[in-house]
């Protein structure tokens, strides 16, 4: 099967997006940017191409006997299943890792105490993986790092005390092993995986008339699925990084024009806030960018500000929408300077503020920002599209459906779960569009 | 960085024109750093209504401020300059070209030469539609206490020229600017004398407005921002109205003539632009502290910039402007008035628009300078207003003149290669409905 693949390499994050010959997108990755783009583009690329087996093993499953009901569980059981088996390979790359780094100086005398160490707490890490994976676990992040660091980091220091060895010695072996491990490239073998996953799956779970060599054989169909790596078209600040030829670079600004028009095709004007910049985009019907403004000189109002502040809150960036949500009332922020409005936080809290007025006030501050952006690039027309990561904040949101109702009326706002893959998909249609013309030439 | 202006970066052979230029802004600044010895006045003045076949009918050198200030950014001095004059108390947000030149005067006031520029001995203000000249010669003559001379161009708020704004202008050259001029150099003023510069000046602008226009060519020969630069130096400085001009212009003008005659594009600091991709208007100046790194990102690109508005702050000369040696006082009058930097949104907007369309470019770019208020007010407005007429894409990068820390490689580049993307997109999709029509 031809493929077309668009990867976007944001500073956060890099996404990406794979599409058949028929324009329908089949998979999508994502994975965290770390500060090796060539790794992570190849493990989004990789992540997408996981999401496009679990499609194919959808399509190849449906209306098998026994999963007539159940499909979307049993596929849920099969992906989860196939994540552990991806974490517990990574788990083992890491404690390899780990313990090459014993030969140091640092642990001279101490090898062996910390070679058991390690073994014991890849043992327990190894032991609770499964309970990781189970259907409503929370996880911090999808990221190996996040989901292994943490749990290391907790069962060290339980082991050191026990073993008496200093926590900063474990610590230390973990921070040496993980850049290493975040940066190797990906294992290949996914159909191995896939199929051991499914072999768990199938012994772990029953159900009525169900034929065990069917669901097998019909998923190793779907993963025996040439995927043909037609074209590839890379997007963002990492592009250039990247080894690829100009004619498969795009700019994000098109890419997330075409991406938005792709997804909501009546989209005329799209925002999309990004960890380093705010771009205002203005598409014509058919998704070619008019005009666009962004952000330069300057990052205040980006995702990155969310980080500060709720670096600055000692939270999680993640908590700031939730808690801006609890706000009674808003309290002004004026400073646009990301620093400056760290020390107006500090100031307002002093002032014995709610945290959760003055996190409104902040987002409020941010989309105050981006609507500048997006009125010097023409204004907001009937359907307005925001994306990328600030999208998912319910709190910059409200902030800005009152501003755009305020500014400009009542315009369709369109807001997709998946919008961080904006870019990535942009990439891909300008991917199967050049490979298509490609083909037809 | 090196600090010897003479270890220029690796060059590709120069053309005849460039090595004289070189030659004449050498012998220019050695004349002005020699003021001294040989006993010259000088007249600090602006660009934008530079009065020089006026100036040098008193024997005055012309110094001119703002060339000063973007010689200091093309050699990477500009930078410390700025920040000396913020220490001395001028803020962020002033025009860098005023904080570069106090800075440089704090600094011992370096000429490109390396040696000292000497004090005016007269300021002479022709007010162009920019206020910051007014302050700026404010702060210079509270430095030199030298007399200062305030000719006063009115806006061409309506757009044109009336014959009260004319007498208004000659009455102040008669009354204010030529009695004093002759005060501050002992030399009597000989109104043949102006003539005979004056006739000059109508040479070099006959071939420079050829050789601007010679970006109507495909490809073009030339480019009309980055090299227009270099082709309005003499122009728009210490030279019009000489010979050296003369001679520059005439050179220029059969280089150039032989790039058509051979179908060749620009000439860049990498040698020649490979093949013409976008044409290009720009509008506002550009970025002199990288300003080699900025224009490469247009001729990687094989971008070449067609025309200009940068190119006219110092005369209109494209749009039929001579000076007239017949009217000679009247003749000073028009060109202040006409300058780009004294017209209005509207006469912007129309300049712009029949550039797209004369020179059959791709669209619009506008360079916003960030210190430069005169400049960048309504900036967006002009380019909305191009677009609409045009209905060609325009864009929007944002630098400033001399100030390094306010050019951001990254996010210049980003915004011009979303912009030839944009160019590219376009073409495509005229082209699928022409097909599809």
């Amino acid at each position: 099967m031809k493929c077309f693949i668009g990867i976007d390499l944001g500073s956060t994050t890099t996404k990406a997006v794979l599409m058949d010959d028929n324009e329908q997108v089949l998979g999508q990755g994502i994975t965290n940017s770390r500060s090796n783009y060539d790794t992570a583009s190849r493990v989004a690329k990789q992540e997408a191409v996981v999401d496009t087996r679990l499609t194919l093993c959808r399509r190849g499953l449906a209306g098998a006997a026994g999963l007539e009901e159940g499909l979307d569980e049993f596929l849920g059981a099969l992906e989860r299943s196939f994540r552990l088996e991806q974490f517990l390979d990574q788990l083992g790359d890491l404690e390899a890792t780990c313990k090459t780094q014993i030969a140091g100086e640092r642990f001279a005398g101490v090898e062996k105490e910390i070679d058991a160490a390690l073994v014991a707490i890849f043992d327990e890490l190894r032991d609770s993986a499964p309970a990781l994976f189970t259907p409503g676990a929370k996880r911090k992040s999808d990221f190996f790092r996040d989901i292994a660091g943490g749990h290391y980091l907790q069962v060290a220091e339980e082991v050191a005390k026990e073993v008496g060895l200093p926590y900063e010695l474990l610590l230390n072996v973990y921070d040496k092993s993980i850049i290493d491990v975040e940066n190797r490239p990906p294992s290949e073998d996914l159909s191995g995986k896939f199929v051991d996953a499914l072999k768990r799956v199938l012994g772990q779970t029953e159900g009525d008339g169900r034929d065990a060599g069917e669901i097998e054989q019909r998923v190793k169909d779907a993963l025996a699925v040439e995927l043909e790596e037609s074209y590839v078209v890379g997007t963002g600040y990492g592009r250039v990084t990247l080894p690829f030829s100009k004619e498969h670079i795009r700019s994000e600004i098109l890419c997330h024009g075409l991406g938005a028009h792709k997804m909501y095709p009546k989209t005329r004007t799209v925002l999309d806030i990004g960890g380093q910049d705010t771009k205002g985009i203005q598409v014509d019907p058919v998704g070619i960018v008019e005009n666009f403004q962004m952000n330069d000189r300057c990052a205040a109002g980006c995702g990155r500000y969310l980080g500060y502040i709720a670096d600055e809150m000692n939270m999680g960036v993640h908590e700031l929408g939730p808690m801006a949500m609890k706000s009674t009332r808003s309290v002004r922020i004026n400073s646009t300077c990301t620093v400056f409005a760290g020390a107006e936080l500090r100031d307002r809290l002093a002032l014995g503020e709610n945290r959760a007025d003055i996190l409104a006030g902040l987002h409020r501050a941010i989309i105050l920002r981006a609507m500048s952006i997006i009125s010097r690039s023409g204004g907001i027309s009937d359907e307005f599209t925001f994306t990328g990561g600030v999208a998912k904040n319910e709190a910059a949101v409200r902030e800005l459906r009152k501003l755009v109702k305020e500014n400009y009326g009542d315009v369709k706002i369109n807001i997709d779960p998946d919008s961080i893959y904006t870019g990535a998909l942009g990439a891909a249609t300008f991917a199967y569009r050049t490979g298509m013309e490609g083909a037809r030439a | 960085m090196s600090t010897n202006p003479k270890t220029a970066p690796t060059e590709v052979a120069k053309d005849d024109s460039m090595l004289k230029q070189k030659a004449m802004m050498a012998s220019h600044y050695d004349r002005l750093t020699s003021a001294k010895e040989t006993g010259a006045k000088t007249c600090s003045t602006f660009v934008p209504g530079n009065l020089n076949e006026l100036i040098m009918c008193f024997g005055l050198l012309n110094n001119l401020p703002e060339v000063n200030a973007i010689q200091a950014g093309l050699r990477k001095k500009s930078g410390l300059y700025v920040m000396e004059s913020e220490k001395l108390g001028h803020s962020e947000d002033v025009c860098t070209y005023v904080k570069s030149d106090i800075g440089m005067m704090a600094k011992g006031n370096l000429a490109p030469n390396g040696k000292p520029l000497p004090d005016p001995d007269v300021l002479m203000l022709s007010y162009t539609g920019c206020f910051t000249f007014m302050k700026w010669f404010e702060l210079l003559r509270e430095e030199y206490k030298c007399p200062t001379i305030m000719l006063h161009t009115p806006y061409e708020g309506d757009g044109k020229i009336t014959e009260n704004m004319r007498d208004y202008m000659v009455k102040q050259l008669k009354e204010e600017v030529i009695p004093t001029l002759e005060e501050v150099s002992g030399v009597k003023f000989d109104i043949d004398r102006l003539r005979e510069n004056l006739k000059k000046s109508v040479k070099a602008e006959d071939d420079l407005v050829h050789v601007l226009q010679s970006a109507k060519n495909k490809p073009s020969p030339i480019d009309a921002y980055f090299g227009g630069i270099y082709y309005i130096g003499p122009i728009f400085g210490a030279f019009r109205g000489t010979d050296d001009a003369i001679d520059y212009y005439s050179t220029l003008r059969q280089e150039v003539d032989a790039r058509v005659a051979a179908g060749a594009g620009p000439v860049t600091p990498d040698g020649d632009m490979g093949p013409e991709k976008y044409r290009l208007v720009v509008e506002g100046p550009p970025n002199y502290t990288s300003f080699r790194d900025f224009w490469k990102m247009f001729y990687e690109e094989g971008a070449v910039v067609v025309a200009s508005s940068y190119t006219k702050v110092g005369g209109v000369y494209d749009l039929g402007f001579r000076h007239d040696p017949d009217n000679p006082l009247e003749t000073l009058a028009d060109y202040c008035l006409g300058v780009y930097t004294n017209r209005n949104l509207p006469q912007r907007v129309d300049m712009l628009a029949n550039y797209v369309e004369e020179y059959e470019a791709d669209g619009l770019l506008v360079n916003s300078i960030k210190s430069c208020n005169s400049f960048s007010a309504g900036q967006l407005l002009i380019m909305r207003e191009v677009e609409r007429r045009t209905g060609k894409p325009a864009a929007f990068i944002e630098t400033d003149l001399v100030d390094p820390r306010y050019f951001s490689p990254a996010n210049v580049k980003n915004r011009l290669e979303s912009y030839f993307q944009m160019v590219d997109q376009k073409r495509a999709s005229v082209t699928a409905s022409g097909v599809a029509a």
